[in-house]
């Protein structure tokens, strides 16, 4: 079958919830590419997303590897074009628009109440994923010990995943 | 052609002669290739989640393209604006700098390290993804990962929260998705417009007592 229109609507449509960054789009994504089109399992997407959080880059890649999934090559085009295009074109206008827009007083007040309301959406999100990723005391422990270190120290975070990594291999088989 | 960006948007104001500290790149001189080969770099290796501080380190430090101010601007539009902070910059940015291509050069810059990477990783994982080894360190990975998002959060919300009311908003965005599991865009829209609607424009007193929370 046929995947490719899916794909797209999909991830065009998941690109205008990135409110706030990637994470908030997290709880559609999963109902989407898991319960209503079985692209992968629940637990398949949580290691991509996982494994996309070292790479280089904007931190969504790993809608990349979904596409890969589905239809190869072809997929993973569509899917990043699907997913970066429709906002890319939204702030490039904006953009333009953006000191025009000065004088516009509800400007301030969208900027002030959408900040609460994308932080709660990246909050959501972590909740989604906690519920797949946490599933015992050595995971729940390795959560809240690389958040109390990110918080305090500016040690990379991408040796931080390593590290997860490490204790995975080690505690979790 | 190379005008089309300042034409637009008055990015960056001229200056005059005085103590100016970082003299920003005039839009127009930078090149196209210039600018590809800056957002690969930043693409390429900005491991670790927050690609921010790359991005301030290579626009406003290495190449002076963009001032300190002219980023948190910019900066200010991505986050308030659906679509990734990074991919945003890079749209904005490379618009000031060459107008259209300048925005696609860039994007396309920053995107391409990590989806070449994600590329090979996805077949990778389809073919040793289920080996118990591999699901064992995918397992910690999981989980480190729901720390680091959850601080990144933290970190954001820190920055970006000044109100009691604001926790209310977040709260209420929170039950309205893991409780009674809306759809994001449900939420989204409902939650957005009550919290618009109580930061709407006010006239004289009451906005400036607004400013001066506790």
């Amino acid at each position: 079958m046929n995947q490719i229109p899916a794909l797209i609507r999909v991830f065009a449509y998941l690109s205008i919830l990135t409110v706030g960054g990637g994470m908030a789009a997290f709880p559609e994504l999963k109902v989407l590419t898991v319960d209503v089109h079985h692209w992968l399992t629940f637990h398949q997407l949580i290691h991509l997303y996982s494994v996309g959080q070292m790479a280089p880059g904007p931190n969504m890649m790993m809608i990349v590897a979904i596409g890969q999934w589905v239809a190869g090559l072809l997929g993973a085009v569509v899917v990043l074009i699907a997913f970066f295009l429709p906002t890319a074109l939204l702030c490039f206008c904006i953009g333009r628009l953006w000191n025009r827009l000065a004088k516009w007083p509800w400007r301030t007040s969208i900027q002030r109440g959408l900040a609460p309301v994308s932080i709660g959406l990246l909050l959501a999100g972590c909740l989604t994923m906690a519920k797949g990723a946490v599933t015992g005391w050595i995971t729940a422990t390795l959560a809240i010990g690389v958040l109390a270190i990110v918080l305090r120290s500016r040690i990379n975070p991408a040796l931080l995943i390593g590290a997860g990594a490490v204790v995975g291999l080690l505690a979790l088989r | 052609m190379h005008r089309k960006a300042t034409s637009e948007s008055p990015a960056i104001p001229p200056r005059g002669p005085g103590p100016v500290a970082v003299e920003a790149t005039r839009p127009g001189q930078v090149s196209i290739p210039g600018i590809f080969a800056a957002f690969l770099l930043i693409g390429a290796t900005s491991f670790g989640g927050s690609v921010v501080a790359y991005l301030r380190n290579s626009l406003v430090e290495k190449h002076k393209w963009i001032d300190d101010k002219t980023f948190v601007e910019l900066l200010g539009i991505s986050q308030t604006l659906p679509g990734l902070n990074a991919t945003n910059m890079a749209v904005l940015v490379g618009d000031r700098l060459r107008g259209t291509a300048g925005a696609v050069s860039a994007i396309c810059g920053i995107c391409l390290p990590g989806a070449l990477i994600m590329y090979a990783v996805a077949i990778a994982y389809h073919a040793h993804g289920d080996r118990p080894l591999a699901t064992a360190g995918l397992k910690g990975v999981a989980a480190a990962a729901v720390g680091l998002v959850l601080a990144t959060t933290v970190q954001l919300g820190r920055k970006s929260l000044s109100h009691v009311y604001d926790l209310v908003f977040v709260v209420l965005t929170v039950i309205g998705v893991n409780l009674l599991h809306q759809s994001v865009p449900r939420v989204l829209i409902v939650v957005g417009t009550l919290a618009t609607l109580w930061y709407r424009p006010r006239r004289g007193e009451r906005a400036e007592k607004e400013g001066t929370g506790p």
